[in-house]
């Protein structure tokens, strides 16, 4: 939902990393064929359990297609996202996706209630995601989706699939059922910081057993998705102010689909706040602002539009123009297309950055 | 930098000093539930306040004894005469607010008004006050503003930004319409109830935490408010986002104007660019500046995102510790932005502040203007 606006020194050939592509599969028989079959009569009897009020839908409805792009849907009428031939056609060619972050979101484990069944969920959903869009599609990576309200499972998974090099990130909701920060998530990080693979949070469809807001639910879906952002303010808090990083210093952390200008007043605000109440946190041998300038990236998807464009400028300088990775969230509604993210001139060294450079660093890529 | 004498500062915080202050306030049924059921015994102290913590209260305003602000002499001095206080707006964060019991919350929160009536804006002509009300029950809040409206000392209706509830929701939009019929503004302070976590993935570890998150509170607040057509309702209703911090501003003027683009058909009823509507109608106490000091340009830069300088109102926040000695502005402002800033801006607010006389009807009361 960019404004038409071309930004204006776009002239080259895109090539880029998209870090955020969510494939989704045909039908639920998709998945159950990287299912025992115990679990695959659970999954037809039972369903998923999630914490919302209604099944297999979203109690925020979402504003158009379900919240996918229109257009997105493969031309036999499978969901969006769906048929990686349509996906090539539609956003991997025309778009220049020269490494494309896949982010399986859905029918996965993250949100299960039953904690057995989210571990096959997590499990099928991995080897699902290899076998049918990464062996055929060398174009992609894998992230490996892992139940984090099981800590050891997940770090099971995380060991099983690690050495498979196609995964380049561990994928968990940010929507927890405790502060992400909190101790009962740190094997998750362990594992993550051994195999060298980053963590990525991406918005999560249902609660982890919280309002989205810290003053209840909000009623519409504008709302609902703006909550994203703030949410995500939480989880980077609850991260630093734990003293996670002082845990795992080499731990790395990628928030995807919260976009990003919302960065610098939270960590001046930390760092304002945390200077009174240093002794409440004495685990911290540095400003809050320290850690997340040295162990957070951002996907830049839903990029924030301000009134005068170069005022991005300001926000991304503030951050660090190291620390952004472009994302498309392709193929949802809220797509940002990489034709018209940018309204302001970037310079080629800023748009190689951005594009392409700062998440082959962040993932590994070759 | 300092600031000049004759500012308007909107939002100090004196405190009742201990329950039984309130008792001769409060009507025979409730002193005695109080005092049988030793409620009376209880401070009343919201938990996103500990009285002890660095942010309650600034060293050098701490009292030998007692709640931080609840010495109205050492409020006197520190709050109003240090900084040349024209008008100080007292915000009273009594815990009442908190309780499951409407009723006993209705009945405090009137008892902490007339205390403040009486021993805050009568003895002291440059106070005026919010009015306090049990903002999780409507109907009690709607009773309680047309009880005091008559007082045109009371400028404005005090809620707290984390209840049970986001306050776009309808169910509170009688409390919109009392305020707006007489000439009050509604203060949304920081603070929680507890109803819910702070964060949407729970309940944080430490105060610093929390009190971080009152930003994103006040965010989400404010799409509520924008989303559920309050200010088409509302037009003239002056909303005031109190101790809010003011840098995540630019973010949210942003990301909601987008975010209406892409649901409008969702919210028909939004026939502008909500950060238009916000700047119309919403405003923001300056402390706690949330900017770093060492670089003020960062300040100014946000200013400049934000784009108008109508919003700001001048607050100490006393007795919360933001800042030391009387360095209570940012540099490099304009003097024009100046002058809005101490003191047209809550002119425009505040109705009530443009009472000639301010004399409330049927009150004596001594005068100390200073002033």
């Amino acid at each position: 939902m960019n404004a038409p606006v071309l930004e204006k020194s776009l002239q080259q050939r895109l090539a880029i990393v998209d870090c955020d592509i969510h494939p989704d599969q045909k039908s639920p028989a998709t998945l159950a064929a990287y299912m025992p079959e115990r679990w695959r009569e659970h999954a037809k009897t039972f369903g998923l359990r999630s914490r919302q009020g209604l099944v297999g839908q979203l109690t925020h409805p979402r504003m158009m297609a379900n919240g996918r792009r229109a257009d997105s849907f493969p031309p036999d009428g499978s969901p969006a996202g769906s048929d990686l031939g349509f996906m090539r056609k539609q956003h991997l060619d025309p778009n220049g996706v020269e490494v494309g972050m896949l982010v399986a979101l859905g029918r996965n484990g993250m949100e299960e209630q039953n904690q057995d069944f989210a571990t096959v969920l997590a499990r099928a959903v991995n080897d699902w995601q290899i076998e049918e869009w990464v062996k055929p599609e060398p174009r992609l990576r894998a992230g490996i989706i892992v139940t984090q309200e099981n800590p050891q499972e997940a770090v099971a998974e995380i060991e099983r699939c690690a050495p498979n090099s196609s995964f380049r990130q561990v994928i968990i909701s940010p929507r927890t059922t405790e502060p992400l920060g909190r101790r009962r998530y740190w094997p998750i990080f362990e594992a993550a910081e051994r195999a060298g693979l980053p963590i990525g949070l991406h918005p999560a469809g249902a609660s982890g057993g919280f309002p989205s807001t810290g003053s209840g639910w909000p009623t519409y879906y504008l709302q609902e998705h703006y909550s994203f952002e703030t949410g995500m303010q939480g989880v980077l808090a609850s991260l630093v102010f734990e003293g996670v990083f002082e845990r795992f210093p080499k731990l790395r952390v990628c928030f995807i689909e919260s976009g990003f200008t919302w960065v610098p007043a939270v960590c001046w605000r930390m760092d304002k706040h945390w200077e009174r109440m240093r002794k409440e946190v004495p685990h911290l041998t540095r400003p809050p602002s320290e850690y997340v300038r040295e162990h957070f990236w951002f996907a830049t998807q839903p990029i924030e539009e301000p009134e005068h464009p170069h005022h991005l400028a300001d926000m991304i300088g503030w951050i660090g123009w190291d620390r952004l990775v472009f994302s498309t969230d392709y193929p949802h509604w809220d797509f940002d297309d990489p034709r018209y993210t940018f309204k302001i001139n970037l310079t080629e060294r800023q748009r190689a950055m951005i594009f392409r450079e700062n998440a082959k660093a962040l993932y590994g890529l070759q | 930098m300092k600031v000049r004498p004759g500012a308007i500062d909107c939002d100090i915080h004196p405190a009742v000093p201990s329950t039984p202050a309130l008792l001769p306030y409060l009507p025979d049924y409730w002193r005695d539930q109080l005092v049988n059921r030793h409620i009376d015994r209880s401070p009343f102290v919201l938990t996103s306040y500990p009285p002890n913590s660095p942010l309650s209260c600034r060293p050098d305003w701490r009292p030998a004894s007692g709640l931080p602000g609840s010495d109205i002499d050492a409020l006197r001095r520190q709050a109003l005469d240090a900084f040349g206080t024209r008008y100080a707006i007292c915000n009273v964060l009594h815990g009442a607010v908190a309780l499951f019991n409407d009723d006993m919350a209705a009945a405090l929160c009137s008892a902490v008004n007339d205390w403040t009536a009486k021993e805050l804006l009568d003895r002291d002509a440059r106070l005026r006050a919010s009015i306090l009300v049990p903002f999780a029950s409507p109907e009690h809040a709607v009773k309680e503003i047309e009880r005091l409206a008559h007082d045109r000392r009371f400028v404005q209706v005090l809620m707290l930004v984390m209840g049970d509830a986001l306050l776009g929701n309808r169910r509170f939009w009688p409390i919109y319409k009392a305020a707006e019929k007489h000439q009050l503004a509604v203060c949304i302070h920081a603070g929680s109830t507890f109803r819910t976590s702070a964060t949407y993935s729970g309940w944080p570890s430490y105060h610093v935490e929390d009190y971080v998150a009152n930003s994103t509170a006040f965010e989400n607040v404010l799409v509520s408010l924008v989303a559920e057509g309050v200010f088409q309702q509302f037009p003239t209703l002056k909303v005031v986002c109190a101790e809010s911090g003011i840098t995540w501003l630019p973010t949210l003027l942003w990301r909601i104007n987008k975010e209406w683009r892409g649901t409008r058909a969702e919210v028909p009823w939004i026939d502008r660019p909500p950060a238009d509507i916000i700047r119309d109608q919403v405003r923001f106490t300056l402390q706690p500046l949330d900017a770093p000091k060492d670089d003020p340009d960062k300040f100014l830069r946000t200013l400049e995102h934000i784009g108008s300088d109508r919003v700001f109102l001048f607050s100490t926040d006393y007795p919360h510790w933001h800042f030391d000695g009387d360095d209570v502005l940012p540099d490099g402002l304009t003097e024009e932005t100046l002058q809005k800033l101490l003191n047209d801006n809550a002119l425009e607010t505040y109705p009530r502040l443009r009472d000639a006389g301010m004399i409330a009807a049927g009150k004596t009361h001594t005068s100390n203007e200073k002033i």
